[in-house]
Formats: C-alpha cells, structure tokens, sequence
C-alpha cells in the first residue's frame, strides 16, 4: 500500500498520456545524440564493403535481357558490367549504376538472345564481386497489355472459379448422405487443407529463399501466416459477437454449414491466390507451357476444393437449409477468383518477397479454417480424432496428393 | 540459381507438347541481314541500331581511368626498361635496375577496380630488356604489406633464383616487407622469358599482378622492326579461382577503344606471354593474316607460319608478321570466352607516314646498344 501511493506521488499527477510518451523523447534524444557524436567508441566497420544483391525480376524481350536488381546488403553496391554466358555486353539502367541500402535498379542488358537457349548472367561490381542470374530456357517476355490481363484472368477462371464451381456440384450428394457420414466428410476436408498448407507453406519458403533477406525472407512466410491466422480469427469473432446477439433474438444457435463453407471458401481462396501467383510467374518466365493437359489437371486437382467447400452443407441443418444458387456462386468466386489476381500480380509484377507473404497469408488462412471446422469432426463421444474422422482426413489427404501429380508431373 | 518457383520447374518441358495458347516469340522476319544470332532482335523497332551488331564489349560511356591507374596499355605496349648501364673494368657491361613490390589499386575494366600487388606500380611489371652476355643486377625492394620474390625464368644459380626457403640466411628467398635482395646473374639464353613473384600461395602471388616480360637480345641482334610486348592475363575479382577479366597488358579490351596503329608493309615483332592464371592454357589469333612463330625466342630461325599459336602458363614466343592491307584488323584469345571477356583487339593499319606521333616515336627507338627496334 505504502509503495502504491509513493508511486502515485512520484508520477505527481501528470496525465497518462505524456507519461507514455516521456520514454519515447528520451529514446529519440539518445539517438540523435549517438547519431551526432557518430557512435562514439565504435570506430568502423573492419573489413572490404559487404555485397548483396538479390535479383527480383528477369524480363526477355527481343535483344535485350533486363535484370531488376534490389541491394539487400548494408553497404551502396555499384554496378560496372554485365556478362551474359562469358561476355560482356552493353547495358544501360534506369536508376544508375549505384545502388544504396535496399534499392534497386533495373539492367536493360543489349544481347542477342536466342529462343529456347539457357543463359547464365554474372554482374561485376565496382569491387569486382559478381552477382550471379540465371536464364533457365529463354522466352519473350509477354507484354502486360490489355490482351495479356484477359490471358492470365481467363487461366485463372480456368485454374480457379471453374474447377471450385465444378466440385460443389457434390451438393446433393452430400445431402442425401447418411448424417453419421458428415464428420467423416468435414474431416476429409480437414485432411485436404491440411495438405494444402503444407504445400503452400513449403513453396512459399523456397521462394523466400530467393528474396532479399532484408525484407525478411523466409520470416515472411511465417509473418504472412501469422497475419492472415489473425485476421480471420478476427473476423471470426466479431461475426460471433453478432451471431451471438442474433441468437438472443431468437436466431439460429451453433455455428451454420452456411458459415463453416465460406470460411472454408476463403482460406482456400487465399491458397489459390498463391496458386495464381505461381501459374501467373511461370507463364511470364515461360517455364509454363499452358495446354489442355494442365488445364484438365487442375480442374481435378482443385475440384476437390469445391467438394470441401460444400461438405458442412449437410442436410438437416437449419443454416445450410437456406443455401441458394447465389451462395454457392458466391463461395466459388471468393475460393477460386483470387487465382486471377494472383496470376496477374505473377506475371505482370513478380516479386519474391510479396510471393512469400501471400504464400504465408494462404496457409495461415487454412490453418485458421482447419481450427474452425475441426469440431464437427467429434463423434458422438466427442473424440476429435476417431476413426470415421481419421479414415475421412487420410482419403482428404490421399485424394490432392493422387490429383496433385496431375499438375506437378 | 534454379528456378524461382518449384511450380514452374515441374510443368516445365513435360507440359510444352500440350501447349495451346500461342505466344508471340522472336520469330519476326530479319529486316536488316544482322548475323543469324540476331534474329531474336530484329522484330524490335527503333532498337535494332549499330550497337547491336558490334562484337562483346563493356557498357559504353565509361573508360578506364589510365592517369590513375598509373599507366596506359597503349604506352605499355612500346614500353623497354632497358634500366642503367655501366662498364666494368674488363669491358663488360652491368645493367641493373631497381624494382619496388607495391600494392596499388587498379582499374581492370570500366569501373572495377582490383586490389592489385605490382611491380613498379604497373600490372604487368616493367619490360625488362638486355643483351645476351651482359651482367644482369636487379634490386628488389619489397615496399608492400606481403613477402615477395622476382624469380627470373633464365639461367643462374639457386639463390638467385627467388625461390622462398632457398637463401634466406643470405638476404635472399622470401624478401619480407621493408627488405630488399640483388638479384645478380648473366643474361642467358637469349630469347623471351618472364619472372613473376615465386611465393606461396603462388597462383595468388602471380594473379594479383607480380609479373613482367623479360627479353634477352641475341648478340647480334634481331632485323629492325616496330616491337611491343603483349602479357596476355587476367583477373580473378572476385577471389573465386576463375577469372572474370581476361585481357593482354591487363585493361579488357583496350585494345578494342585504341587500336594499335601500326604501318602497312612494316616488320611487326610481337614479344608474347601468357602468364594467364586458373585457366590451363591461352592462345593468339590474328585476323586477315599469318605470323612467323619464334616459340620463347631462343632460335633465331621461326617453327611454324600460322595465324593461332598456342601458349600454356609461363609460355612465351615471338611474333613477326607485316600487313598487306590498310584497315582494321582484330586479334585476341581464340577461347572465345575469353575474347568476349575482354581479351581482344585491333591493329589499326595505314601508311607509316601517317602514324600519330607518339606512336612512331615509341615504335622507331634506338635501341641502346645500336641498331633500332623499328625502322632506322
């Protein structure tokens, strides 16, 4: 007691809201003291500068290659010359040959590149460090033009809406099932997603391997799930809260089918919006031959999401009663419409580490969705894992590995 | 680096035969009858200028500094350190020089500079020249931060040798920073050589610079003729066992932005070295004409009339040619690669009458001991 009032006389009646911000000044003062004084007793940096750059985009177009470079080290790094397969070759830039702490610069390098061939790029540095670029197989770049958008949405369509939309039709299958055989089909679901964001979160880390680590690299993925986790669970809450007060109006109780499918709708939209960047990305690079073939794969492969989706529309719940056409265009269009903004940013603006945050944003969305549909997993002694769930979550996982080497050959 | 998404690498070529929505590749009509490798280019309007059909070069713009590196290629080219000479009392003559190990900063290629070790502050160190017989004293005075050696390629005893571990306990072997050695022997054989530092690590010690042309004139000297030493080497800039630069006489494609003016019908005599590192051999190729080939210089009568000559680390020869026409005429390294990493150049040809000033000047000296390294 003693204590508490000797504390209050100390703070002396100063309102709270300098008290917060007292430490802030002092900080600031510091800093600027130390910045002034040039970090007393620190001396320099020993050693020759420190040299990371990390290429972000390659762009072809008919004699030129262009290299988007981003410095991601602590030191100016600046370019001198570019050979492309052990010769150098002429370039200008668009902003300078120097680049500082965390910018970049784009090199239009003049070559006479030849379709089909594979080149390796080293840039020397005024040092005379190299960065290295690779060309795997050369092909033009597509120009971002109105035509090329129309492309990549149609993919999209083509890779998202269509398959989703396709595996819904498993309505009235899932309807006219036995009730008992709902928790094996939510725990199929579960088993599917699960899956899902493994693959998400291991493709977004190995592109954040090749992201400047500055802006966080591979922490980016666990970052973007981290968010996107949080945000859900959000907005989860605040729709409870509501629900909530519905209920006390006289509405419906548990958590609807209606509900639990468009949560599932927008974590595998999420996921897809990730898929979109990848196809979007590869297209541009032209390491994406698209055909029937890898159509038709996908269409198999993400049907299975639709089925996920429609799967907690049981019948006999009062909710998922209510389903109407336009829910269901609905929840095909949030689950497989981000395919097409995912493969326009791919292919018009790829950057490693944007990737990496929306691959990490898609699997914390899933993750968030598995924790939200699990319950209705439990039997009717409330086990989550039993054995109709298991055999439900293995036949997820079993079925997107079987279709997934339709699209990864 | 692979490929940036793991998606990508997997539909890869397997999918390519099922491809259906065409894409627009370089596969437009030539307009303007560039090289077959240009194809890919010439849909490209507005783009498809000169520079695209000029062979492998550095971005244009920028050069290298010469004022601050120290020295020029084109200077260097016509440059014989023929040091100081007096006479014994027995009538023999002693040539000697004095020679300073240095660390110096050089530019290799517009904009990259390289922390090079040198010899008299130039890469590649001073051209030393004598005559066959004379006595030969050279003083090492190791001014930078490591141990060095100049060990001679020639005939002599061991502890001239510049050898570490043989001689230290009489000043010689590894002259440490701050120290100084004479090397002292005979010129013999005649011919062209090199010396370079010998210590360990020696690719390290040769790559960062320490090395020279080192000729010996017969006795009876050779026919008058315009002369230049080419040291055909490299740079290794980012310290990764391979070189980035290649070039004769060190700047990458100097030769290219200054040919050598040379004159038409004119005897030229090219002292050739490689003293390339990290890749097993090099080679001279000379355009629109042939050489006679004097394999390290020790006979008096050429081996072979070629237009490509061979050399692998540490070999050397002459090269004596004269050009028929006027015009621009090119010579480099006949691996490519390293053609297109800078080791190319011109010979600029024309009447001799109309050479620049400098260039005759430095292509007709006296030499020291009569006759002329041109025309008299």
């Amino acid at each position: 007691m003693e204590a508490g009032t000797q504390a209050e006389r100390l703070q002396g009646g100063l309102p709270a809201w300098l008290l917060g911000l007292l430490p802030l000044a002092l900080i600031a003062a510091a800093i600027g003291a130390f910045a002034l004084l040039g970090g007393p007793g620190l001396g320099d940096r020993t050693g020759p500068p420190v040299e990371e750059v990390a290429v972000e985009r390659t762009v072809l177009r008919p004699g030129e290659i262009e290299l988007t470079l981003r410095n991601d080290g602590p030191d100016p790094v600046e370019v001198a010359q570019v050979a492309v397969n052990d010769g150098y070759a002429p370039f200008t830039t668009t902003d300078g040959q120097e680049i500082g702490r965390l910018g970049s610069t784009t090199l239009k390098v003049s070559y006479p590149w030849i379709e089909g061939e594979a080149y390796e790029i080293f840039v020397l540095t005024s040092t005379g460090g190299t960065i290295d670029a690779a060309i795997p197989v050369a092909t033009e770049t597509p120009e971002a033009d109105l035509g090329f958008f129309g492309l990549m949405a149609l993919l999209g369509i083509y890779v998202g809406v269509i398959p989703v939309s396709l595996g819904m039709l498993w309505l009235p299958f899932v309807r006219r099932i036995d009730a008992r055989w709902i928790g094996a089909l939510i725990a199929f679901t579960v088993g599917l997603l699960a899956l899902l964001a493994i693959d998400a979160g291991l493709e977004g880390l190995e592109i954040a391997a090749e992201a400047p680590g500055a802006f966080g690299g591979s922490a980016l993925v666990f970052a973007g799930a981290l968010v996107a986790y949080l945000v859900l669970a959000g907005i989860d809450a605040y729709l409870s809260g509501r629900r909530d007060r519905a209920r006390s109006n006289g509405g419906s109780a548990a958590k609807g089918g209606l509900y639990m499918a468009l949560l599932v709708s927008i974590g595998i939209g999420l996921h897809n919006l990730g898929e979109g960047l990848a196809i979007g990305s590869s297209y541009a690079t032209g390491a994406l031959a698209l055909g029937a073939f890898l159509v038709v794969g996908f269409a198999i492969h993400n049907t299975t999401e639709g089925l996920a989706i429609v799967a907690p529309l049981r019948e006999g719940d009062e909710s998922s009663g209510g389903v109407r056409l336009r829910h269901l265009i609905a929840f095909g269009l949030i689950a497989g419409a981000p395919a097409v903004l995912g493969a326009w940013i791919g292919a018009a603006a790829f950057n490693p580490s944007l990737a990496a945050l929306l691959f990490g944003g898609g699997v914390g969305a899933i993750v968030q969705v598995i924790v939200q549909i699990a319950p209705a997993m439990r039997d009717g002694a409330g086990r989550l894992l039993n054995p109709l769930s298991v055999a439900g979550m293995l036949a997820g996982i079993a079925l997107l590995y079987v279709t997934g080497l339709l699209v990864s050959v | 680096m692979s490929s940036k998404l793991s998606r990508r690498k997997m539909l890869g070529g397997a999918l390519a035969a099922g491809a259906s929505l065409p894409v627009i590749h370089g596969l437009l009509p030539r307009d303007n009858g560039g090289p077959p490798g240009a194809g890919a280019m010439s849909g490209h309007a507005g783009h498809a200028g000169h520079e695209d059909f000029t062979p492998a070069g550095f971005a244009s713009g920028a050069t290298v500094d010469h004022r601050a590196n120290g020295f020029d290629p084109t200077e260097l080219l016509r440059d014989f350190d023929y040091g100081k000479t007096r006479r014994l009392a027995s009538g023999r003559v002693v040539r000697e020089w004095t020679i300073y190990a240095q660390d110096r900063e050089i530019e290799v290629a517009p904009g990259v500079k390289y922390e090079a070790w040198t010899y008299n502050g130039r890469v590649p160190g001073p051209t030393l020249r004598a005559r066959e017989g004379e006595r030969l004293r050279i003083r090492l005075v190791n001014a930078s931060e490591h141990p060095h050696t100049i060990h001679f390629h020639g005939i002599h005893t061991a502890l001239m040798d510049g050898m570490p571990g043989i001689g230290e306990n009489r000043g010689g072997g590894a002259i440490a920073p701050g120290e100084d050695f004479t090397y002292e022997f005979d010129a013999e054989p005649f011919g062209l050589h090199l010396y370079h530092c010998h210590v360990s690590p020696l690719a390290s010690h040769i790559a960062r610079g320490l090395y020279g042309a080192f000729i010996i004139d017969p006795k009876q000297g050779r026919s008058e003729a315009d002369e230049m030493v080419m040291v055909m080497n490299g740079f290794d800039t980012n310290f990764d066992l391979a070189n980035e630069v290649y070039a004769v006489n060190t700047v990458g494609f100097h030769y290219v932005n200054d040919p050598i003016r040379v004159g038409r019908d004119e005897l030229l005599r090219v002292y050739l070295v490689n003293v390339l590192e990290f890749d097993p051999i090099n080679s001279f190729h000379v355009h629109a004409n042939f050489f006679q080939y004097y394999p390290t210089g020790t006979s008096l009568e050429p081996s072979e009339f070629t237009d490509t000559v061979i050399q692998g680390q540490g070999q050397r020869g002459i090269v004596e040619m004269k050009f028929p026409f006027d015009g621009d005429y090119m010579f480099h390294g006949h691996v490519s690669e390293f053609a297109e990493l800078g080791w190319s150049g011109f010979f600029r040809v024309g009447d001799p009458s109309k050479l620049s000033a400098a260039s005759a000047a430095a292509a007709y000296c006296e030499l020291p001991w009569g006759g002329a390294a041109g025309k008299a």
